[in-house]
């Protein structure tokens, strides 16, 4: 377990600006005043894995040996082999409360969603406004829970004009994965 | 309806008359034979499948297939009204009828087929119309409630129990206090209950008169006509005969001095029954008797009973991500029947029926729910942890008690979540993150190396791996394959595992810190109370407290002339047939002091050879003490060189080098 390179720290936090824009910055802000006061970290371990995690905890994590640490706090996601970093489902509770552009989709179109189709323009209930194209975007459903994410295939306006089987949002994770992609998703080594 | 006729004209084969049912079964090849008959024609017709020969289960499966065929064919049967029935019943079924859960309806017909066409049935899934003892209905059904004894309310509740399998775990938790039937159900049980009154009480003096019975009977199974026993043997066994042996066997060690047989000891008559229940439920020899042995005859059965129906599918809300009113409501518009699990957690949600798969409703995938038995809510909540808790869980696969015990602590404090199994670790993991506990650690070490790792906890849980005899509902292959050795390795394991918890627990870390939970899905003695025995005697500095769990039949202070700690009522144990949770012993200990140094650790005598090389085995804690004489704790010269010889032994060895032979050489080179 290792703190974040300068470029591996770059290269996630442009990834994770996507979805939370300009508040990316409270995920790492202390948690209160206190001079010594807790804050959450990045940490790079087994596997090429970050997992987002109070730097307490992560000092407390010092004392287990590599191959036995599995996992501590929340996986946010990898990197992978050619440098790019790869977000997992895991990172949802991290970047939800800090979204920047939502999508919310309808009941009917939440199943779909959780088993690994795209968002069509028919499934969805409200949309943030001036969302570009190619943007990062939190999945809720209508009750605010929130179930995935993906990226705009359109933007807003554009997305107005689409006709209902018109696919609104590529999927990137849902909540799906976690019964699907178990294995891939936890690697125990 | 449409659908209602086309059922209407299909559901002939009620009122069609046995000959025809002879007839179907000497096709499939079954004896037919008078006392089976009525029954097997009843399920057969429920089923309206030919598969006669089938196990207690699958008939109760039938049965159950049956009923979810809907009331279409029911509603008709009713109307046609198939047998010579009494008026009254007659009047009380189109009441029924109008009730739309089927199964009360369904049962009541069943019993009523039953009692008109055969009350002579040694038939015990009815035995109100049977031979037996009336007071054999208590042990049947209402396992909860072996001393209660009022006749009338019990019998009732019996029938209505008996015939359905889910209607009976609806029942049972009743009693239990689990969860409370609907209103609805209630007022049908009432009904029947008035309307049965009169049929009952015949029923009850036929077994008056039957009383003298079991002296026959016990003839039968103990005589000693060995031929007639071993050809007997070979055939598959009589399972309505079986049952009825067992039933009438339990009355009579029940009251031994009056009902048994001239020239018959207490032992004869248990064997005998150990036999039959090792031939009616299929457990080995030396299960049965293991199990048999934790409880009074009637108890036992009422277990072995228990331990056929699956235990009510509990879910728990995820406090870190909703609330249990609002889960509730969600699943209930997506058509799931559910109830509070009972006054005793405020997180658990029992699931009576739903038409969508639990395991996969977005809900769940988001995190608001996991699927937990009821049984394993009580180590987490004896364990209680508190805000900003280190707590440590030995065993933590799947996660349902990790999560649990993060949902306690609101996400402080941390977890040290623990699994030796790293493909069982793959679960956990995902059921942390999907429940979003973020203060969970997973590692992956053999548990009884701690305190090694880490240690200084303020809160232990060891739900220690177990022979599972407490969940044999959920795992039938436990009844055959858990053989003696099983029972000395497993309770030697968590003897390691009790100590190495109890060593990585801080007394003094903070007010109110110190505890440590242990837990098993088991029943048996070897691996509860022998465990924490061996733990109070080992480790002084460790006494039982209350569980603060507010139901559970205590712990066993003297088994079968073994004398346990008589604080070891303060354990709990947990039985299916008593609160219809699994199996389960929660037991909690408060440390109160240092571990002395000389007290043998956990993880001796799993690997003698290298656990002599590892030193330090003394918990933090106790560090503290032997800090203020010297800073290492002291040097032994000698020790240090014996221990350094060993270890390069050891090396030597592991190389594949015989290290007596080397030392040979280097002496004769002297």
């Amino acid at each position: 377990m290792r703190p974040l390179t300068e470029q591996e720290t770059q290269t996630l936090f442009k990834k994770l600006a996507d979805y939370t824009g300009p508040s990316l910055k409270n995920l790492i802000a202390p948690l209160d005043n206190t001079p010594n006061a807790d804050r959450y970290v990045f940490r790079l371990s087994g596997q090429n894995r970050v997992y987002y995690v109070l730097l307490s905890l992560a000092n407390i994590a010092t004392s287990i040996s590599r191959d036995k640490l599995l996992s501590l706090g929340v996986c946010i996601g990898k990197f992978t082999k050619t440098g790019k970093f790869r977000m997992h489902i895991t990172a949802l509770p991290v970047i939800a409360p800090h979204a920047r552009h939502k999508i919310w989709i309808r009941p009917n179109g939440v199943m779909p969603f959780l088993y690994g189709s795209n968002v069509v323009k028919a499934h969805v209930g409200r949309y943030s406004e001036d969302c570009p194209e190619h943007q990062g975007v939190v999945v809720y459903s209508m009750e605010d829970t929130p179930l995935g994410f993906g990226v705009t295939a359109r933007s807003t306006i554009e997305a107005r004009r689409l006709d209902p089987t018109g696919i609104v949002c590529f999927r990137q994770a849902d909540c799906g994965e976690y019964l699907r992609d178990e294995d891939a998703l936890f690697s125990t080594g | 309806m449409g659908v209602g006729r086309r059922m209407k004209k299909q559901a002939a084969p009620e009122p069609l008359s046995e000959a025809h049912y002879a007839k179907l079964k000497r096709k499939a090849g079954i004896p037919v034979e008078a006392i089976e008959e009525p029954q097997k024609k009843r399920k057969m017709g429920k089923a309206s499948a030919t598969t006669g020969n089938s196990t207690p289960v699958s008939k109760r499966r039938e049965r159950k297939a049956a009923l979810k065929n809907g009331n279409g064919v029911k509603g008709s049967d009713k109307t046609k009204g198939p047998k010579e029935l009494p008026a009254h019943r007659q009047g009380k079924k189109a009441a029924a009828a109008k009730v739309p859960a089927p199964e009360g309806s369904d049962d009541e017909e069943m019993d009523d087929e039953f009692a008109g066409s055969d009350l002579e049935a040694g038939n015990s899934d009815e035995a109100p119309n049977g031979t037996l003892g009336d007071d054999f209905l208590g042990s049947d059904n209402d396992d909860d409630d072996s001393v209660f004894d009022s006749d009338e309310e019990g019998r009732a509740r019996a029938i209505f129990s008996e015939d359905e399998d889910e209607s009976d775990g609806e029942e049972k938790l009743t009693a239990a206090n689990m969860a409370g039937l609907s209103a609805k159900l209630d007022r049908q049980m009432e009904e029947e209950a008035a309307a049965d009154e009169a049929e009952l009480k015949e029923a009850a003096l036929q077994t008056n008169i039957a009383g003298d019975k079991p002296k026959v009977l016990e003839d039968d199974d103990d005589d000693d006509d060995d031929l007639a026993a071993k050809t007997k043997a070979m055939l598959a066994p009589d399972l309505q005969l079986l049952r009825t042996r067992i039933t009438e066997n339990i009355r009579v060690l029940d009251d031994f001095a009056n009902l048994h047989q001239e020239g018959r000891s207490r032992a004869e008559y248990t064997a005998q029954l150990l036999k039959d229940v090792c031939a009616y439920y299929g457990y080995s020899d030396y299960l049965a008797e293991k199990l048999y042995n934790l409880f009074t005859p009637r108890e036992a059965f009422a277990f072995f009973e228990a331990n056929e129906s699956a235990r009510p599918v509990v879910i728990r809300t995820n406090t870190l991500r909703t609330n249990r009113r609002e889960l509730a409501q969600a699943l209930i518009n997506r058509g799931v029947t559910l109830e509070p699990v009972g006054k005793w957690s405020k997180v658990g949600l029992q699931v009576f029926e739903t038409s969508v798969p639990l395991g996969a409703t977005p809900e769940y995938l988001a995190g608001h729910y996991i699927l937990q038995a009821a049984s394993s809510f009580l180590p987490c909540m004896a364990l209680d942890p508190q805000e900003n808790d280190r707590v440590l869980d030995m065993a933590a696969a799947p996660g349902g008690k990790t999560t649990y015990l993060a949902a306690m602590m609101k996400n402080t404090g941390f977890i040290m979540a623990n699994d030796p199994n790293r493909a069982r670790s793959k679960g956990l993991i995902g059921n942390v993150h999907r429940l979003g506990a973020s203060n969970v650690i997973v590692s992956n070490y053999d548990a009884r190396e701690f305190p090694k790792p880490m240690g200084g906890f303020d809160r232990v849980l060891l739900d220690a791996p177990c022979s599972g005899t407490g969940v044999i509902a959920k795992d039938p292959s436990v009844k055959t394959n858990k053989t003696q050795l099983d029972f000395m390795q497993l309770p030697h394991l968590q003897k390691q595992l009790l100590l190495a918890a109890i060593d990585s627990v801080s007394h003094n870390n903070k007010p109110g810190g110190g505890y440590i939970v242990y837990s098993t899905c088991s029943v048996t003695v070897e691996e509860n109370e022998e465990v924490v025995q061996y733990a109070l005697r080992k480790r002084p500095n460790v006494k039982l407290v209350d569980t603060t769990i507010p139901f559970g039949k205590e712990g066993f202070t003297s088994y079968r002339g073994k004398k346990f700690d008589a604080s070891m009522n303060l354990t709990r144990r947990y039985y299916p047939h008593t609160y219809n949770v699994d199996g389960f012993f929660v037991a909690k200990f408060h440390k109160t002091g240092p571990t002395p140094p000389k007290a043998p650790t956990g993880s001796r005598g799993g690997r003698q050879d290298e656990d002599n090389v590892i030193i330090d085995k003394t918990p933090i804690a106790a560090d503290e003490e032997e800090a203020a004489k010297d800073d290492f704790g002291g040097w032994d010269e000698d020790e240090d060189e014996e221990i350094m010889e060993k270890g390069k032994r050891n090396a030597m060895r592991r190389r594949g080098i015989d290290p007596r032979s080397t030392s040979k050489t280097k002496k004769a080179d002297k």
